[in-house]
Order: structure tokens, then sequence, then C-alpha cells
């Protein structure tokens, strides 16, 4: 199971379903090395895909399909030890959630988390790509290495740095603001600071992941067109506008998906940092969900917050991916 | 979202790409500036982290805050492994993630193989049907795999833990991505010879995989190292905590306790990212095989 951001990832998801070229195949000996038909060259198939497909569909398919059907009944604490308990109820779970204000606070937070975190981390991950992937930058490599290693740090053990160094006493972040006369703010205690500052931190944590991503689209860009935007007196403002951006939009596209899927699953930062407050500004949909489902077993209700939070991420692509066919 | 980026990013790049060859001196102090600023930004936490883990109690909650310890000691982490047991954490978190690690190199090669290099029936439907399941959340799943989990008895054991890693659609991906720029004539030669299907996978495919499973091993080693939600979902008994659920646990008992609760996350992160360190290259490759190639 993926921690918040990126763990359970971020692969390939433009894997275009390439048709293999017809190459003229000799016939199969079927399994071990004896002699076999056509029929076993498919059961060779199914052999070495079915740990894979036992194991998704048990642990991940079937769960998420059980999950619906969670969501529509009333399983609780007691339903947990006789599940002749749960009854169905419909649509009432869905229902109560939209009824329950802390519901709609943690849909805001989530979003805010997600529509001002997602866009400062990618803003944050292109500018690094464009710094380290520089032409006459030295020492590349070593740049892109301290820059990605933050993403490889356990998140647990960060988020815990990062709630001492928001310290509003003893923290350095307020010491360094005050040297610039800055005055001290309670970072973490304050529901106005408390998600922004967990903002930065994912920013911290995750650009360098995205920063890969993009040094390797700058790669791609042929020199030839960056030639053709000089000889055609473009400076370097408008080569940036004109070609980069341009030969970019696949990768920004990526980027922007998978940020947005990671960043919604927001969970532990708040966790560890402010448990969900102050005043519950911190708490996301899947924080809410955890505390609903683990803490107090209304399952049934949790189920109906975690396929929100799906429905929530499914649309954000869709619309993500349908500006993006409009801007070309 | 792509305009505003431009308008943001328009005056590093002038210090950037732009500069002509030889390079203008001032840009060229400004780029290394904002990559050294940077470079710090990106460090600072950790620095702290590790200098504040070797401070004398109390050290790191002074005011003005200090940068390097007075003394160094290493008392907490000494703490860490007599009195708080962090040496059980660590050996379940190491049992977890390298079982989950070696699991999910057979089982997703055996499958991104057969998704790239055998021809049956339904193929390419059920990859198109499974990388639907990308976009699925996976906290939707965890409520029911919970109840699933208790019912198999797998609650608060290593099993429950290990089991929904051993096998993922993004491992899938990426073997199959990468197996089927690998001509397949090497394949249908060893079927000539008369080799098996399994013998042909073990002994042609797997050696060519190579590069790519080890971006696997590396990237599910650390994910699941570094893995939070479900552990501390599926263990209760703090003799199976994993290195994070434990650190969780901890800081609500200790957080006075600035210099241990550092010492604990330097123990924590330092094995992730001295795998980083030292792999790099095989885990980078695969980051960017995943998105960029397609």
């Amino acid at each position: 199971m993926g921690s918040v951001i990126g763990a359970e990832p971020a692969g390939s998801g433009q894997a275009a379903p390439v048709a293999a070229p017809p190459v003229a195949v000799p016939p199969r000996r079927g399994f071990w090395g004896a002699r076999g038909g056509a029929s076993e060259a498919g059961a060779a198939g199914w052999f070495f895909l079915a740990p894979a497909l036992l194991l998704i569909g048990t642990f991940f398919v079937l769960p998420v399909a059980a999950a619906l059907v969670l969501s529509l009944t009333d399983f609780d604490i007691y339903a947990v030890g006789d599940l002749g308990n749960a009854r169905f109820v419909g649509l009432r779970n869905y229902a109560r959630l939209l009824q329950t204000p802390i519901f709609w606070q943690a849909l805001r937070n989530t979003f805010y988390f997600a529509l001002v975190g997602g866009p400062l981390s990618i803003a944050a991950s292109l500018g690094a790509a464009l710094l380290v992937n520089a032409r006459l930058v030295r020492f590349k490599g070593f740049f892109r290495t301290v820059y990605f290693a933050p993403f490889v740090t356990t998140l647990v053990a960060v988020a815990i740095v990062w709630r001492y160094l928001y310290h509003p006493r003893y923290g350095l972040l307020n010491y360094g603001l005050g040297a610039l006369g800055i005055a001290p703010i309670d970072w973490l205690g304050d529901p106005r600071w408390a998600m922004p500052a967990i903002i930065v931190m994912a920013v911290w944590k995750n650009f360098g992941y995205n920063m890969l991503i993009f040094i390797a689209g700058l790669q791609s860009i042929p020199e030839e067109l960056y030639e053709a935007a000089r000889i055609d007196g473009a400076g370097a403002l408008k080569q940036f506008r004109h070609v980069t951006l341009p030969m970019l939009a696949p990768t920004t596209l990526f980027v922007g998906v998978i940020t947005m899927i990671g960043f919604f699953q927001l969970f532990s930062e708040p966790y560890v940092m402010t448990q969900g407050g102050p005043l519950r500004a911190t708490t996301s949909v899947v924080l809410l969900m955890y505390e609903e489902g683990f803490r107090w077993w209304r399952m049934g209700y949790a189920a109906a917050l975690a396929f929100v939070l799906f429905i929530v991420i499914l649309i954000a692509t869709l619309v993500q991916l349908r500006l993006q066919k409009e801007e070309r | 979202m792509t305009s505003t980026l431009g308008q943001a990013q328009g005056g590093l790049l002038r210090a950037g790409r732009a500069a002509p060859p030889g390079g203008r001196p001032a840009a060229m102090v400004l780029l290394y500036a904002t990559l050294v600023l940077g470079a710090l930004l990106a460090l600072l936490p950790m620095l702290w982290m590790l200098s504040a883990s070797l401070m004398p109690t109390g050290e790191a909650n002074s005011y003005p805050p200090r940068l390097v310890p007075s003394r160094v000691t290493l008392e907490h982490y000494r703490d860490l492994f007599t009195r708080l047991n962090l040496g059980r954490y660590l050996v379940n978190s190491a049992i977890v993630a390298l079982v989950v690690t070696a699991s999910s190199v057979l089982v997703n090669s055996m499958a991104g193989y057969a998704f790239s290099k055998l021809r049956f029936r339904g193929r390419d439907r059920l990859f198109r049907l499974m990388s639907v399941g990308l976009v699925v959340p996976v906290q939707v799943a965890m409520l029911p795999l919970f109840l699933l989990m208790k019912s198999l008895g797998l609650i608060n054991t290593y099993w429950g833990v290990i089991i929904p890693g051993m096998a993922s659609i993004f491992g899938i991906f990426l073997v199959r991505q990468y197996a089927l720029s690998f001509p397949s004539e090497l394949l249908d030669a060893a079927r000539i010879d008369g080799a098996g299907e399994f013998r042909i996978y073990w002994s042609v495919a797997m050696p060519a995989l190579r590069p790519i499973l080890a971006t696997l091993a590396i990237w599910t080693f650390l994910s699941t190292w570094n893995d939070f939600m479900w552990p501390l979902i599926v263990l209760s008994d703090e003799r199976r905590f994993t290195l994070p659920v434990a650190l969780a646990s901890l800081v609500g008992e200790h957080v006075q306790d600035t210099e241990l609760m550092m010492a604990g996350s330097v123990l924590t992160v330092m094995p992730v990212l001295l795998v980083f360190l030292f792999l790099q290259r095989y885990y980078i490759a695969g980051i960017t095989a995943g998105s960029v190639k397609g």
C-alpha cells in the first residue's frame, strides 16, 4: 500500500498498447520443454500471469468491489464482531456525509492541499529541472541527487523533523524568519497556518520526483528547435514559452495527473504533525476515513468517504485530461 | 497552470539555458547561487535531524536554536536500542521490506513478461482493464481488506503487511514496458532449441530484464520501508510494528525528547538513504522509463 505520495506510484500511465510486430513463430514446444500445441502456448501465458492476477484480484480488486457494497450498509463495531449485524441501508451513508459539516471541511482541506500544494510542487519541480539541466551547470549529478534525496526519505520520520522545525519558539524556521524581522508564527498551532505549513513540507518532500521526470522531458527536446528559435531572434523567455513549454506538454500532463492523485490522498503528514487539528484545519478526507473506519469502526460510513475520494480523483483526472486536450 | 508556470520560470531560464556558451559571469553567479541555495534547503532538515540527534538532552530546545551539538553524544541511540526496542522495529521493517521486494520482483516480472512476450487470447483486453486500476486510490480497498485479513487471521502479523504488496499493477507496467523494447528473436531461438516456456523465462528473459528488475527491487524496497498507513492499520501489537509505525507512536509519548526522536528518525531514514545513494543509477532510470518513453 502506498504512502501518501508517489509510493504506490506514479508509473507508466502512458503505456501505449503497442501490438508486437508479427514475427514468424516456430511451433511451440510446450511448457516444460515437451512438445505441445497452440493451447499450451496460451496456457503458458496464463501460468505466468496467475500469481499476479490471484494476488491483485484477491487483495485489491475484490476489496474495491466490496468497498462499494460496504458503503451501502450500516457496518459498524457490532458488525466487526458478527457480520449478521450489518444491514443494507442504500445511499443513507452518502446522504449523511453530505449533511455532516466535518465532511465538507475535510473535502475543503483536501482540495486546498491538492490545488495549492500540487501546482506549487510542480512549479518547484520544473524550476529545479531547468536549473539542473541548464547547459552550463557542472556537477549536474550532484545537484540532482541532493534535490531528489528528500523524496526517498521516510515520510513519518521527516514529518517529525519538520514538526520541530516549525516549533514556534525553538524551531529553526521562526528563528530564520526572525532574522528577517518577521514575528514568530505558530505554524502548526494556528488554524490559518497549519495547512500552508503542511504544504511547504510536502513540496519539499516531493518536488524531486517530478524534477526527474521534467529533466527527462527537457532532454528529449531536440536542440535544433532552440537553434531555429534563436535564428528567428527569440530570447530566452520566448524560447521557453514557444519551445520548452509546448514540447513539455505531455510530460506536464503526466506529472499533473500523478501529482494530483497523490496529493488528494493526504494522510500521513497531518496524522503525524497535527492529528488533523488545530480546529480540524488539516483533517483530510483520508484522515477522516481512517478515524471513522479504524478508530470508531463505522466502516460503512468510512467506505462511503473512500468512494467520494475516488470519484473526486476520477473527476479531477478527467478534467485535467480535457483541459490539456483543449489547449492543444 | 502551464501559463503561470511560464511566467514564474522565465527568469530562471534566462540565467540557465539561454546564456551564450562561455556565459555572462553575472548570470553564472546567479545560477550557481540559486542551485546551492536549493541544495541547502533540500538538505537542511536532514542535517538538522542528524545534528540534533547527537546533542545532549534538552539542547535541541534552546533559544537561540543550536545548529551544532556543544558535545557529541550517542546516548539517545543507546537509549533507543536498550530502552525502546528500536532494534526490534528495524528487524520487522527489514523482514517486511525484503520479503515484499523478493516477491514483487518474481511475481511482477512473470506477469510483465507474459503481457509483453507471450501471446494468448484476451491478453490486451486484460491489460487495458488492469491499467484502469492505476487510478483507483489504494485507500478505497483498505476497509474491506482489513476485514478480509481479519477473517484470514492475518491481523497483527507480518503477512498481513506483506501480502497486499506482493504484486502491483505499477510493477507489471514497469516490466512490460521494458520487455517490449527487447527483441523476441532470442526467445524464439530458445524455442527452436526446444527449451520449455519456464526455462525461456528464467534463463533468457530474466537476464535480459535485469536492469528493470533492479529498478523494481529498489523501488519496492524503499516504498515498503517507508509505507505507513496500511501497517498502521493492520498492526496493533507493538512487537510487530515497523519503524514508521513505531516512530509515530513514540512521538506521542516522547514529543518533548527532541534529541531522542531525531535519533529515531535518523535510524529510520538512514537505510533507505544509503540504498538510494548506492543504487540511484537504477532507481532513477526506472522513474524516467515509466514516464517519458511511453
